[in-house]
């Protein structure tokens, strides 16, 4: 008689732990064939708010590490995945039904782009910090720093989109509140494990699953969240409606794509630059 | 405000910071820094001042009677000391209104010429001693030269301090030399030379001002005029910014006299707007500011004479000294 | 010698210097640019009148929906047929050539702007009018390298920009808005603020001096309504906006869902961090003209003064004193240090918050000055005893009016001073050189002033955090803000 295979149960992803949705909530998970995959949790309007909290506890230690520190952490994430690719095959060919190959091509992306960014922790501040010549005795630079707290609607493919979002949040130092695609949210919650078990200090991603729609608006109007990227809104009105919540504290936004992202491509700048804020230093030169 | 006497007042007051050479540094270096830059920008500021008429007038009349005017060159002659008396006593002597500067300034050998010449006037004799300009000699011979000076009737005495001694560190042997040159003038009043331009930083200059001033200073002077840069405006705000601190904390007031460089009315001009609104109103006196100079007389008299006839004069009108 | 005078033994008064405004030729009333010409406007008209003696100065055309179209419609055509196309170099001409123009009427663009914004004439003279040339200089050398200023390789305008910009500057933030844009390629519409129009009117005679193509600057006069049919229109690339918080989160949610790329520099409340170790004569200097530079009307003035308990007293002490010799008054007087408030709009919210100041229980201070019979004046003031939780701690009084607060750490200041909704500037006075750049880093604003205040450079990018807004202007950044798939 075959061996009975232990379910796994997912949950969120919240300050570095894993747990419930405080409201008791799942919702049924399909594979491609429609059969049931897995219960996910599905977070609520107060899961959200404690994930902000998380977020914002974990801004200032993880904002002030060196960029170096964070480019380690971030690569480690990479290298954990890489550990884990087989289970990460395993989990997009059971929820998408794609082939080994396709769903290997997705994988191997994923951790590229996890070193792509990785690298990137201490050198854009290099490509997009200047010192000023201005007309006076004064020394002045400018230099970006993190934005803050970044809620984050995740793209609906499952890992690719996500870690293709979510890396330049955090490699630049911001620490992030996910919403998961609502249709892939496993690879979502399986991969909080393996950020889990990297180096990553609990609070810098923290991802929900469920629906953007029920929550997004909730993160949108937050005013302890300073920017919101809406690149999994595919409904315009509640992109709209998101945006102008945005307004209330004037978080930066970065908008719905306008045409559909090919994620394997490799990606500019702007993801890194979308969530950095330019400081200006002044300070006289004399003796 | 009390009054009292700067030298019966900074003794005791300043007795445990003179105590030794440490407590001294510790002391001076605990003052405030000066910011280069705001500290120039706030002098510049303060420069663009504008000072017309009535207000003009009064600050040429004043400016004219804050002149120490100066002769200091080896080829000084007792009749050139004594057309300078004269000038100084009538500046224009085609306008008996126009008043008579506060000083003539000469070398100590040139005292006597130049008191002969003022007796009574009331304008003061100033003499440079202490091996003016450099100060590069032992300080018996100061002490004598100062002596010198007073002897034949000087009532000011501008000495120079000891800058190799105060930018090695050597505080408190620039402190008891003033102190000793003070006492070597008696009754004359004492002027502090420091050589800003040697001092190199507004910190220094700063710190020179308290020096000074606790040692016993009657005036602080910026400089000797034969050392670039002489007086400027930013070393004056600093010195001026140091005596209003010095009287908020003594209640004593020390004066304050640029000297080398200021050539022009509108120059005197603007020390006299930064008198006024650094140190305040009660340094707008003769008493309390000076200006060290040779040409700039003739500069205000010309100026003078623009405001009452209302047309330009020219140099030919004026003596030369 | 050794007597301290009783009192003042000369009084140096001042005489009045006035700064002639024969220069200037106001016209009595004024239509929009739009096209290359002056044209009437389809709506009402109002008045703009000089704040230091309430004299109407111009009856000026209040633009409407229509006239921002045919605006708008003007730059898109000068977009598509001229600028957009035109070559880098050609428009880098241009740009000198205002530069240089603003250079030449100097002094009338300064009077100008003096009598219709109320500032002291040393100000727009010494400050303002040169600091417009500068960028338009600046940027007017950056029309033909964009390829090389690092934005990618193909840098390309957006079209046109609708520009919305406030009265605290008024031709200094033209000059932010526009000289960037146009050295990227865009076309503009810009709106003045109502109560100082004069000098963006002026500016656009100097664009016919300049022969800049028509329809490349168009600018149209009125208030709110004038700025929602520039925010609204759909054929606007740009928003560019620079104003109160409010106004920039109503401009946010009216583009909300558009392509509309926006950029919003708003209010401050700025901390001004003074320690013990400070070089204090500069850190007064400082403080004075960090809140009562242009009476206080600027959005990164450093309007909480956090000072270390040790030194608190020594400070007021030196700052009452410095505020006693501070000349309020006619602001074309060349003595005068503070002007005349903008409006009587802006005198009654500053008078609220002093009172409301005072009634949470604050002391407050100011210098005895003889404010003139007519036009709007508020004396410099300082707060002490203020806390956190006052609203003269929070709200942006946007006026010669200074919080006082102490803190004891530097922990202390900096949880103080980032203890608010805003984040556009700070200022930090020490000695020590580790403690400015401990400092700089954890203040959470978009520029920080160390051992100076209030210094603004073309090649210096400015904005701020959190709701001081977004995106930034001056430097690299803000010619970014101009560009294409830039961010």
């Amino acid at each position: 008689m075959a061996r009975i295979d232990v379910k796994k149960t997912y949950k969120l992803y919240i300050g570095g732990e894993f747990p419930r949705s405080e409201s008791g909530r799942t919702y049924v998970v399909n594979d491609a064939q429609g059969n049931l995959l897995a219960n996910a949790a599905q977070a609520s309007r107060k899961d959200a708010r404690d994930a902000v909290v998380a977020a914002r506890k974990a801004f200032g230690g993880w904002s002030s590490r060196t960029a170096y520190n964070r480019g380690q952490v971030v690569y480690r994430i990479a290298e954990v995945l890489e550990g884990r690719r087989d289970q990460f095959v395993a989990e997009l060919r059971a929820s998408e039904g794609v082939t080994a190959a396709k769903a290997n091509t997705f994988v191997d992306a994923a951790i590229d782009r996890l070193v792509w960014y990785a690298g990137w922790a201490d050198k854009i501040t290099q490509v997009v910090s200047s010192a000023n010549p201005v007309a006076g005795p004064f020394f002045n630079i400018s230099a970006p720093e993190p934005t803050g707290v970044v809620a984050v609607v995740a793209p609906s493919g499952p890992l690719l989109g996500l870690v293709s979002v979510v890396a330049p949040a955090i490699v630049t130092g911001n620490t992030c509140v996910v919403i998961a695609s609502e249709a892939h949210p496993l690879t979502a919650i399986t991969l909080g494990e393996v950020m889990a078990t990297s180096d990553l200090p609990g609070g810098v991603v923290n991802l929900l699953t469920g629906s953007a729609a029920e929550i997004a608006p909730w993160l949108a109007s937050h005013m302890d969240v300073n920017g919101i990227d809406l690149t999994g809104v595919t409904d315009p009105d509640l992109a709209t409606s998101l945006e102008v919540a945005a307004a209330d504290n004037l978080k930066r936004v970065r908008r719905a794509p306008e045409a559909p992202v090919d994620w394997l491509a490799t990606p500019g700048i702007d993801r890194l630059t979308d969530w950095l804020e330019t400081k200006t230093v002044w300070h006289p030169i004399g003796v | 405000m009390t009054t009292t006497s700067a030298s019966t007042a900074s003794a005791g007051v300043f007795d445990d910071i003179t105590a030794s050479e440490s407590s001294l540094r510790r002391f001076l270096h605990g003052l405030p820094g000066v910011d280069q830059v705001g500290a120039e920008a706030r002098a510049a500021g303060l420069g663009t001042r504008s000072i017309k008429t009535t207000a003009k007038s009064f600050a040429i009349d004043l400016a004219i009677r804050m002149v120490d005017l100066t002769t200091l060159e080896g080829a000084d002659t007792h009749g050139k000391v004594r057309a300078l008396a004269s000038k100084a006593m009538r500046p224009d002597p085609a306008d008996p209104t126009c008043p008579m500067t506060a000083a003539v300034c000469v070398y100590p050998d040139m005292v006597a010429t130049a008191k002969q010449t003022l007796g009574t006037s009331g304008v003061h004799v100033a003499a440079v001693a202490t091996a003016f300009p450099s100060g590069r000699a032992a300080l018996d011979i100061k002490l004598a030269d100062t002596r010198d000076a007073v002897e034949a009737g000087a009532d000011e005495i501008d000495m120079v301090i000891d800058r190799g001694a105060f930018l090695s560190g050597r505080y408190l042997d620039v402190h008891d030399e003033i102190v000793a040159v003070k006492q070597a003038c008696g009754p004359a009043h004492l002027k502090v030379i420091f050589e800003t331009g040697e001092l190199q930083t507004y910190d220094n200059v700063r710190r020179a001002s308290w020096l000074a001033m606790m040692a016993g200073a009657h005036f602080i002077k910026t400089s000797t005029g034969k050392v670039q840069p002489a007086a400027t405006l930013p070393v004056t705000l600093v010195m001026l910014e140091a005596v209003r601190d010095f009287r908020e904390q003594t209640g004593q007031m020390v004066g304050v006299k640029p000297a080398g460089g200021i050539r022009t009315t509108k120059d005197a001009i603007k020390y006299l707007v930064m008198v006024n609104e650094i140190a305040g109103p009660d340094w707008l006196d003769p008493d309390w500011f000076r200006f060290g100079a040779s040409t700039l007389l003739n500069d205000l008299l010309m100026q003078r004479t623009k405001m009452v006839t209302g047309r330009y004069s020219g140099p030919d009108y004026f003596t030369l000294d | 010698m050794v007597k301290v005078p009783e009192k003042a033994t000369a009084f140096f008064e001042y005489a009045p210097a006035p700064e002639s405004r024969s220069i200037v030729d106001i016209k009595a009333s004024y239509g929009l640019f739009i096209d290359g010409e002056f044209v009437d406007g389809h709506g009402k008209s109002f008045k703009t009148i000089n704040p230091a003696t309430e004299e109407v100065l111009a009856e000026v055309a209040e633009a409407d929906e229509s006239d921002v179209d045919l605006a708008v419609k003007a730059a898109r055509r000068a977009y598509t047929r001229v600028w957009g196309r035109m070559p880098g170099s050609e428009r880098a001409k241009y740009l000198f050539r205002i530069a240089r123009i603003i250079q030449e009427r100097g002094r009338e663009l300064a009077v100008l702007e003096s009598i219709d914004n109320g500032k002291p004439i040393k100000e727009s003279r010494d400050v303002d009018i040169p600091v417009v040339a500068a960028h338009f200089f600046y940027y007017a050398g950056w029309a033909d390298k964009l390829e090389h200023a690092g934005l990618g390789t193909d840098p390309r305008p957006l079209g046109v920009a609708g520009q919305i910009i406030p009265w605290n500057f008024p031709l200094l933030m033209l000059a932010w808005k526009i000289a960037p844009a146009l050295a990227a390629g865009n076309t503009v519409v810009l709106k003045p603020a109502e109560t100082t129009p004069l000098t963006a009117l002026l500016f656009a005679e100097i664009c016919q001096q300049a022969d800049l193509p028509p329809g490349v600057v168009n600018i149209v006069t009125g208030a709110g309504s004038t700025g929602q049919a520039i925010v609204a229109h759909p054929d606007v690339d740009k928003v560019a906006f620079t104003g109160s918080t409010d106004v920039g989160k109503a401009i946010a949610r009216a583009t909300a869902g558009t392509r509309k790329k926006v950029t919003l520099e708003l209010g401050g409340k700025a901390a001004n961090i003074v320690f013990d170790d400070a070089p204090i004569d500069q850190a007064v200097e400082g403080i004075v003209n960090g809140i009562f530079f242009n009476q206080g009307h600027v959005c990164c003035a450093g309007s909480r003064l956090l000072v270390q308990e040790s030194i608190a007293d020594e400070v007021m002490e030196r700052l009452k004193r410095r505020m006693s010799t501070l000349r309020v008054g006619d602001p074309l007087d060349k003595n005068t240090d503070i002007g005349a408030i903008n409006s009587a709009e802006q005198l009654a919210k500053i008078r609220e918050l002093s009172d409301i100041g005072e009634s949470e229980g604050g002391e407050r201070w100011s210098p005895a000055c003889d404010l003139p019979k007519n036009g709007f004046w508020f004396p410099p003031t300082v707060f002490t005893g203020v806390t956190q939780a006052h609203r003269i701690a929070r709200e942006e009084i946007f006026g010669p009016v200074l919080s006082t607060l102490t803190f004891r750490t530097p922990a202390e200041a900096v949880e103080k001073a980032n203890n608010t909704p805003f984040g556009l500037s700070a200022g930090v006075w020490t000695d020590k050189g580790s403690r400015i750049l401990w400092m700089a880093n954890q203040l959470r604003a978009g520029v920080v002033w160390a051992n100076t205040f209030n210094k603004f450079d073309p090649t210096s990018p400015f904005g701020g955090y959190k709701e001081s807004g977004y995106g930034r202007e001056g430097g690299l950044p803000g010619l970014a803000a101009y560009l294409k798939g830039i961010h």
